[in-house]
C-alpha cells in the first residue's frame, strides 16, 4: 500500500530533478560554447526572425484582447466605488508587471519553444545531430546558442510591443467604448507607474526566452523514438516551458519588488 | 588474419584505427562484448553481420559519437576520450562520416550541405564552389546542387551524404549501411562510388554492410560482427570461402545457424574442432 504511493511520487521526483539537471548542464554548455568561434550570423538572424519578427502577429493580438478586455473588466469593477479614474493605472501597471511578460512568453512558448522542440528532435531522430558532430561541429554551438540567443534577445522587444499594444487596447475601450474622458485617461495611464516596473517586465520577458528556449533545446536533444518521440517531446517541451515559466515568474516577481 | 597486399591501394602495416576490448551496453542490453580491431592507414575494412548486432555502435564509438563502457578506441594512437571536449570536436576533421538514411540537412539545398565543413572550417567561397563541384562530380551527381534533401531519391541522398562526408578530404571514412535498402542496380553503383571515393582520397575506409556482393567489391578485409563479438576476419575470398558455420550461414544467408541460434556455444565448439 505505501509503496503503491510512495512509487509514483518518487517517479516524479527523480524526473524533476533529472529534468531540472539536464536543464542546467545545457544551461552550462550553452554558455561554454556561445564565445567560441566560429560565429554563424546568418543563423543567428534567421532565429531573431524566427522568434522576434514571425512572432509580432501573435503577440499583438494577444496583448489588444488583453488589454481591452482588462479595461474593461477593472472599469466595471472600479465603477462600483468610484475610482474609474484609476483604470489606466491598473491596467499599464498589470500589463507592464504581469500581463505581457508572462502571456507573451506562453504565446511564443506555444508558437516558437513547440517548433524548436521538433525540429531539434527530428534532427535527433533522423541523425542529423550525430551528422553535426561527425563534422566536426558541435550541436549546442551551432544550433542552440543561436536559438538561446535570440530567445533572449526579441522576447523583452516583443513585450514592450505588448505593453504599447495593450495600452492602445486599454485606452480604446476606455475612452471609445466606455465614454471615459481621453485626456482623462491618457494622464491617468501613468499616475503610479514608475521605471522599476517597465523594467522588471523586461527582465522577467528575458528570463521567460531563457527558458523556452533552453527547455526546447533539451526535450529536443534526448528525443528518443522516431516520430512518435518528437510528438511527445514537443508536447513536454511546451508543458515544462510553459509551468516552469509560470512558477518562475511568482519568485522573479518577490525577487524584483 | 591476413590481408591482400599487392593491390590498386596502399596499404600501410600501422593501425590507423586500433579498438581494443571494447564493451557496450544500453541498459541491460549487452551490443558490444569484448571487440578487438584494427584498421591500417589506407585500408577499406568491411563490417558486416546480420541487422540489431551493434555494427552502427561500433562505427560510432570509432569517430567518438559514442563513449565505451570500458575499453579503448586509439586513432592515431590517440584516445579520442582521453582528449578534453573541444579537442574530441576538432579531432573528428580527421573523419568523414555517412550515414544510414543520408542524415543531410533538411533545411539546407544539396549545395548548403556540402559546403557545410567547408564553411566551418572558414574556406573562401570560390574554393568552396570549386570543391562543392568536384564532390558531386565525385558521386556523379552533378547538377543537382540546388534541389532539397527531400526532393531526392533513396540513392541520391546517400550519394550527397557521401559528397558531404568527403568535402574537407578526411583521412578516415565510415560508411553507415551505404546501400540498404536500395534496389540492386543502385546498390552496386553505391559501390562504385566507394571505390571511386577510395581512389581519389586514399583514406582510411570502414564500411559497414549486410551486403555481401558490395562487402566483397569494396573491402580489403571483412570481419563479421553477431552478438557482440568480432567473430571472423579475413579477406574478401577467405571469407567467402570460409568453413565457418556463422560465416556460412551468414554469406549463404539462412535463416537457422550459429547467428540466428546460440551463437557463442556454436562458435566456441566450431573454434575448438578447429
Amino acid at each position: 500500500m505505501i509503496q503503491r504511493v510512495l512509487e509514483p511520487i518518487g517517479n516524479v521526483v527523480l524526473r524533476l530533478v533529472e529534468e531540472t539537471g539536464r536543464f542546467f548542464i545545457m544551461l552550462g554548455r550553452i554558455l561554454f560554447w556561445s564565445p567560441r568561434p566560429p560565429y554563424d550570423v546568418r543563423e543567428h538572424f534567421k532565429q531573431m526572425q524566427r522568434v522576434g519578427v514571425d512572432s509580432i502577429p501573435v503577440v499583438f493580438l494577444t496583448m489588444l484582447f488583453t488589454g481591452m478586455v482588462l479595461s474593461l473588466q477593472a472599469y466595471n469593477g472600479f465603477a462600483r466605488f468610484n475610482a474609474t479614474s484609476l483604470v489606466g493605472s491598473v491596467v499599464t501597471l498589470s500589463l507592464m508587471r504581469e500581463l505581457s511578460p508572462v502571456l507573451s512568453a506562453l504565446m511564443v512558448t506555444g508558437r516558437v519553444g513547440s517548433s524548436m522542440a521538433a525540429e531539434i528532435g527530428s534532427m535527433r531522430v533522423t541523425e542529423q545531430i550525430d551528422a553535426l558532430e561527425a563534422l566536426a561541429t558541435e550541436p549546442v554551438q551551432y544550433l542552440f546558442v543561436p536559438r538561446v540567443f535570440a530567445s533572449v534577445l526579441m522576447m523583452p522587444l516583443l513585450v514592450v510591443l505588448g505593453d504599447v499594444i495593450g495600452m492602445i487596447g486599454g485606452y480604446f475601450v476606455a475612452v471609445n467604448l466606455l465614454g471615459t474622458n481621453s485626456q482623462t485617461y491618457y494622464e491617468s495611464q501613468f499616475n503610479y507607474v514608475d521605471m522599476v516596473d517597465f523594467t522588471s517586465g523586461i527582465i522577467k520577458a528575458a528570463v521567460f526566452g531563457l527558458i523556452f528556449s533552453v527547455v526546447a533545446c533539451v526535450r529536443g536533444y534526448y528525443t528518443v523514438g522516431g516520430a512518435e518521440g518528437v510528438g511527445r517531446s514537443t508536447t513536454r517541451a511546451v508543458v515544462v516551458a510553459s509551468l516552469t515559466i509560470l512558477l518562475v515568474d511568482f519568485f522573479l516577481t518577490r525577487l524584483l519588488f | 588474419m591476413s590481408r591482400e597486399t599487392g593491390q590498386a591501394y596502399p596499404v600501410s602495416s600501422e593501425a590507423k584505427i586500433r579498438v581494443e576490448d571494447l564493451h557496450k551496453s544500453f541498459g541491460q542490453n549487452v551490443v558490444l562484448d569484448g571487440i578487438d580491431l584494427s584498421v591500417a592507414t589506407g585500408e577499406a575494412l568491411v563490417v558486416v553481420g546480420p541487422s540489431g548486432t551493434g555494427k552502427s555502435v561500433l562505427l560510432k564509438h570509432l569517430i567518438g559519437l559514442l563513449q565505451p563502457d570500458s575499453g579503448r578506441v586509439l586513432v592515431d594512437g590517440q584516445d579520442l576520450w582521453a582528449m578534453d571536449h573541444l579537442q574530441r570536436v576538432d579531432f573528428r576533421k580527421k573523419f568523414g562520416m555517412s550515414f544510414q538514411e543520408g542524415a543531410l540537412f533538411d533545411s539546407m539545398t544539396v549545395y548548403d550541405n556540402i559546403a557545410f565543413p567547408l564553411r566551418r572550417s572558414g574556406k573562401k567561397p570560390a574554393q568552396v564552389r570549386e570543391r562543392v563541384e568536384e564532390c558531386l562530380e565525385l558521386v556523379q551527381l552533378p547538377d543537382i546542387a540546388s534541389k532539397r534533401p527531400s526532393e531526392l531519391s533513396g540513392g541520391m541522398r546517400r550519394r550527397v551524404g557521401f559528397a558531404r562526408a568527403i568535402a574537407h578530404k578526411p583521412e578516415i571514412l565510415l560508411f553507415d549501411e551505404p546501400n540498404t535498402g536500395l534496389d540492386p542496380i543502385m546498390t552496386d553503383t553505391i559501390a562504385e562510388v566507394i571505390l571511386g571515393i577510395r581512389r581519389q582520397l586514399r583514406a582510411t575506409i570502414v564500411t559497414i554492410t549486410h551486403h555481401i556482393p558490395s562487402a566483397r567489391k569494396i573491402g580489403d578485409r571483412l570481419a563479421l560482427l553477431s552478438g557482440g563479438h568480432i567473430l571472423f576476419q579475413g579477406t574478401p575470398d577467405e571469407f567467402v570461402k570460409s568453413p565457418d558455420p556463422a560465416v556460412r550461414q551468414f554469406v549463404e544467408g539462412r535463416a537457422t545457424g550459429p547467428l540466428t541460434g546460440e551463437i557463442q556455444t556454436l562458435h566456441r565448439n566450431y573454434g575448438e574442432a578447429r
